[in-house]
């Protein structure tokens, strides 16, 4: 190019103010963006951090309402201590592990099987399912507890953590199918036609194709099954009285408020603890939740 | 390798609509036999039903002398190409290549054998160890010929594969498929909308329409001796001219009357052929290469001097199209580069009559 070459603005005048108009307009738009950001941050943020400053505070800290709640002038961690060294605590904690276990397997066993058949196997009254499937998720618990309330105790599994094993999956069972199936039907038909002629069978074709290219999909169904039975509240509360059968959720709760009397200090630690898991869980499944691993299966 | 055998096919889908009328076709052992048509025709149908991912609702398909109605697809023998290539995206090259051998149960060493034998033919060695997103859409199809040809089956079957790829690419993939069949001599059928895809790479060619076969034979064959309407104008590009006429006696002779005054002499050996239409209205049919320039000196046989208006002239580099119109007939002429044609500017035409066509308009049967 040489050095006289005219600017694009001397040529056609109109462009530069066109580029600058779009420069200015991506600004304001990120400017906007951060800040909604960074108040949506502050609102998020704001009941996990004042949870951890209260742990962290003696009881006679947080009853001296005289001081701001957001400082604190010694820090401790005898609350964290009182919990971890209750074997109660210990407890609801392994129930929980028992039950979010138990039902994220069962869960995921059940809504992968049902979603591949639904998403993939034409037969009689297979949209009616998918749809019914759906709806059912659509009744709350807090409607749910008392026919269930009925049904566990036929079985005579209240008070029994094998109720609550029992019951989530009627929770987490529909809801995590009907996003497998949006995830398998996302995926090309010619695969399987390929998986078909290559001469694998439909369990094969399950395995060996539909599981690992639906794998972000799996991982988002096993996240919300988790998250629900993990912070189940409504069933436990309804299904079990004994502190030998609570999970977390309500163990926390049932045993630190003593009428009006609660324990603020070793609540906030026991529910920041509580949370902890989901946190660790979210960390660690993220990584493995890469989006497009379709792509490149076709035509890309 | 084997034969197939398809009697009667038809598939109906519920409403009663049927893709399939009833088809016959014998496709021979190593043949490359290309079904074509435009879309809805029922070739990808037929093709599917012969894979087996499609039920047939009556009729016979046999695959190396064995019935294969109600043999599900794993254990017919075959091996197909999709048209967006259908590769595994959570596999390697490799494994891809490698599914269907695995599932079989072959020895490793033998898949190991079979997988690099095909990369070397299609020319994939170094990509191996990719995943199918970090390809391009050339050699992703070439992967997903590496995995038919590693198989080793009776048949290939490819469904449009080639419809992804940009034209370039196309041609190259082409002649790409047509080696392959050269040295693995697989039994072959191939689908495609393409009439030059079929030229090209057909031992025989399977001209559908509306869900039954129009016409079937080697490509060559198809194009000078079309049988029915559909399928002249379907081979061939630009497509062939049809203009209505009336078959006249000139003398002993018989001349096709155009609209508009002009009469071409009809050639004296398809005199017997042509008697029994004398006086009927039909459709002249002429293919463009065979409408050209009247050149100087120009003495060849069966030949008829057409004038024509050219209102559109199209170079081309190697030729020149010129359109015009007969009585609302679109005409195309493939003129020499050389040829001064202008639009609006008066342009005597050769029609090589030897090549001319007549068409039943009530039967749509090339006479």
């Amino acid at each position: 190019m040489s050095a006289t070459a005219a600017r694009p603005s001397d040529v056609l005048p109109g462009l530069g103010r066109k580029i600058g108009s779009l420069r200015r307009e991506r600004r304001w738009a990120l400017v906007t963006a951060y800040i909604s950001l960074i108040i949506a941050a502050i609102f998020m943020l704001g009941p996990p951090l004042y949870m951890l400053l209260t742990s962290l505070k003696t009881s006679a800290e947080i009853a001296d309402l005289s001081r701001s709640p957001w400082s604190i002038s010694e820090i401790t961690f005898s609350n964290y201590a009182q919990i971890l060294g209750d074997p109660m605590f210990r407890g609801f904690f392994y129930n929980s592990i028992i039950v979010t276990v138990l039902v994220v397997a069962i869960t995921m066993v059940i809504s992968v099987l049902a979603a591949f058949a639904l998403a993939r196997m034409r037969f009689f009254g297979s949209q009616v399912l998918a749809t019914g499937v759906f709806l059912t998720y659509l009744v709350p618990d807090t409607l749910l507890f008392i026919p269930l309330y009925q049904i566990v105790g036929g079985l005579g599994l209240l008070n029994s953590i094998w109720g609550l094993v029992l019951v989530y999956p009627t929770l987490t069972v529909p809801f995590c199918t009907w996003i497998m199936i949006g995830y398998f039907a996302s995926i090309p038909k010619e695969l399987d036609e390929a998986a078909l002629i290559d001469g694998a069978n439909w369990m094969q074709m399950l395995t060996k194709i539909f599981i690992p290219v639906a794998l972000p999909g799996i991982i988002a169904a096993t996240i919300f099954a988790f998250t629900v039975s993990w912070a189940a509240f409504v069933y436990p509360t309804a299904f079990i009285t004994q502190p030998d059968s609570m999970p977390l959720t309500i163990g926390v709760v049932s045993q630190l408020i003593r009428g009006d009397t609660f324990a603020w200090g070793q609540l906030m630690a026991g529910a920041l603890l509580a949370a902890l898991p989901p946190v660790i869980v979210y960390a660690f499944l993220m990584d493995y939740y890469i989006a497009g691993l379709t792509a490149g299966a076709t035509k890309g | 390798m084997a034969q197939v055998t398809l009697r009667r096919i038809v598939k109906e889908y519920e409403g009663g609509v049927q893709a399939v009328k009833g088809i016959d076709l014998d496709i021979a052992d190593h043949e490359f036999v290309v079904l074509v048509g435009p879309s809805g025709c029922g070739k990808s149908t037929t093709l599917r039903m012969i894979a087996g991912l499609e039920e047939i609702s009556a009729g016979d398909i046999a695959i190396g002398g064995a019935l294969v109605n109600d043999i599900p697809p794993r254990d017919r023998d075959i091996a197909m190409v999709f048209q967006n290539y259908a590769l595994y995206p959570h596999m390697t090259v490799y494994d891809n290549m490698a599914f269907g051998l695995m599932l079989r149960k072959f020895p490793k060493a033998e898949i190991d054998r079979r997988v690099k034998e095909a990369a070397r033919i299609l020319d994939i060695g170094m990509l191996l160890d990719r995943k199918p997103k970090a390809l391009s859409g050339g050699q992703r199809q070439r992967v997903a010929m590496g995995r038919a040809i590693v198989r080793d089956p009776k048949v290939f079957l490819f469904a449009e594969p080639l419809s992804n790829l940009d034209a370039k690419l196309r041609v190259q993939m082409r002649t790409e498929i047509k080696k392959v069949h050269q040295t693995v001599k697989t039994t072959t059928i191939y689908v495609t909308h393409d009439q030059v895809e079929a030229m090209t790479l057909a031992d025989r060619v399977v001209v559908m329409n509306h869900g039954v076969i129009e016409q079937v034979g080697p490509p060559q064959e198809l194009y000078h001796n079309p049988a029915t309407k559909f399928v002249a104008g379907f081979i061939g590009s630009p497509a062939m001219n049809f203009i209505p006429c009336r078959l006249e006696q000139s003398g002993s002779a018989l001349q096709v009357q155009l609209p508009g005054g002009a009469a071409l002499p009809v050639p004296q050996d398809r005199t017997a052929r042509y008697q029994a239409h004398l006086g009927r209205e039909l459709l002249f049919g002429i293919r463009p290469e065979h409408l050209t320039e009247v050149r100087p000196n120009d003495h060849r046989e069966n030949m008829a001097v057409l004038e024509a208006v050219p209102e559109v002239v199209e170079p081309m580099g190697m030729e020149t199209l010129a359109h015009f119109w007969i009585e609302g007939a679109e005409i195309c002429a493939r003129l020499d580069p050389a040829t001064p044609a202008a639009p609006g500017r008066k342009l005597p035409l050769a029609a090589d009559m030897a090549k001319m066509h007549l068409i039943d308009p009530k039967t749509n049967k090339v006479l």
